[in-house]
């Protein structure tokens, strides 16, 4: 400090001392490194792609004196889950008083495996819903997205020859067996689909079933 | 002859466009932003074609981890004036006869999931975050301490709108799943959100022979 100001007192020379221009330049460099470090902080802890979640309805816990109810055996479909993503199915209803058992058919998780089973099976609603889905894409109909939406579930409601599709599985089968067979439900647009419980008898059918 | 003097540039260069640029990102970053949740464990999520987004607010989580551990989060409500995380813990400890504090209670009420006995939980919360992990063991959800399902209880009484989701790892076996569903499934709910990493399929009318 004090030879600073030595400094300064010998520059005084007598002469007229001019107030010292400064320069219009800020230096901005401390500011542009705060403000970069700033941005890739944001940048990196922004969320941008919010998780999607798929929605499912479980039908209520029924009382024990409730009849179950009766489900047409011939629309009826039941997949069956198990270990290592093996998935099996089979038409109708598997009734232990009524011999022989339906057989349990072997199929997976690939476009040409279970997908194609229950589009051939619902190809009616499938179609329909597909046509009203391309023609809002051409803009042949204008509607807006919600009323999509409500029509495609009312045409869901209405349909009557689709599959009833029952879910399946033992616990063996892992949780992404299970989100990837309703999704599957959502692709092929099957309009009545359920998450039941093994019987006894499926049990064993799939204990026995060929890997 | 005089030296042919070439004009020297000042070796400063206006910043003044790439500040206002930088700002405008700030700005814009800043008021985007919605900060990652700290997540008790890191799970992958299964894939689905679902375009439905996660709700913002008023929402119960449910996270089941990779090795069948489970997790347990909540949000504050419609609003943070609810209080609906102060409440529970109070709700909680009155049910397993821990006293939390004040500070504590306050302090829970800003963290995020958590998968740990509640006779642990007093710990858990005046830990330091990075110790957190380590105590997370899942919440006890067997038949003589089903602690899972008062918590789920509990939170559907302080705030019966709230939405369900379960977050569960793809490896995360369906037995866990099950008992879990089925155990809401009890306390009323019927209803639930899968959390799922969207990924488009696309089939055509002409895949159909």
């Amino acid at each position: 400090m004090a030879e600073i100001i030595q400094e300064d007192s010998g520059h005084k020379k007598g002469g007229k001392r001019r107030p010292k221009k400064h320069s219009t330049h800020i230096d901005m460099t401390p500011m542009v490194d705060l403000m970069c470090l700033l941005i890739t902080f944001f940048m990196l802890t922004t969320a941008f792609s919010k998780p999607k979640v798929m929605e499912i309805v479980m039908p209520e816990k029924k009382q024990d004196k409730d009849i179950a109810p009766v489900v047409e055996a011939k629309r009826t479909m039941n997949i069956l889950l198990t270990d290592s993503s093996r998935i099996y199915y089979y038409i109708g209803i598997a009734d232990p008083n009524k011999l022989p058992l339906p057989d349990l058919i072997k199929s997976d998780f690939s476009k040409d495996g279970i997908r194609k089973v229950l589009l051939e099976k619902n190809k009616k609603l499938f179609l329909s819903i597909d046509s009203l889905k391309q023609k809002v894409l051409k803009g042949e109909v204008n509607i807006p997205k919600d009323s999509i939406d409500g029509a495609i579930k009312k045409m869901k409601n209405a349909d009557h020859s689709g599959p009833i599709v029952l879910i399946k599985s033992n616990d063996r089968s892992k949780y992404k067996n299970i989100v990837d067979i309703i999704d599957e439900m959502a692709i092929c647009n099957i309009a009545r689909y359920a998450i039941v419980d093994l019987s006894k008898t499926e049990t064993k059918m799939l204990d026995s079933a060929p890997r | 002859m005089p030296k042919l003097k070439l004009p020297t540039k000042s070796p400063h260069i206006d910043m003044t466009p790439m500040v206002d640029l930088l700002s405008l990102l700030l700005t814009f970053f800043m008021l985007t932003t919605s900060f990652r949740p700290q997540e008790a464990a890191l799970i992958d999520t299964p894939t689905s074609i679902s375009e439905k987004q996660t709700p913002d607010k008023n929402v119960m989580t449910i996270l089941i981890g990779k090795d069948d551990k489970i997790y347990f989060n909540i949000d504050n409500g419609r609003d943070t004036s609810t209080k609906v995380r102060a409440n529970l813990l109070e709700e909680m400890g009155k049910r397993y006869n821990i006293a939390f504090t004040k500070e504590e209670i306050a302090k829970f009420s800003k963290l995020s999931s958590f998968g740990l006995n509640i006779k642990d939980l007093k710990k858990w919360i005046n830990a330091e975050s990075k110790d957190r992990e380590a105590m997370e063991v899942g919440i006890p959800t067997d038949s003589t301490d089903n602690q899972l399902s008062w918590w789920v209880f509990n939170a559907r009484l302080l705030n019966p709108d709230a939405d369900v989701a379960i977050k569960g790892d793809a490896e995360a076996s369906y037995k866990t799943v099950k008992k879990l569903l089925d155990m809401l499934q009890e306390k009323k709910v019927n209803k639930f959100a899968l959390t799922t990493t969207l990924v488009k399929v696309d089939i055509k009318a002409s895949d159909i022979k």
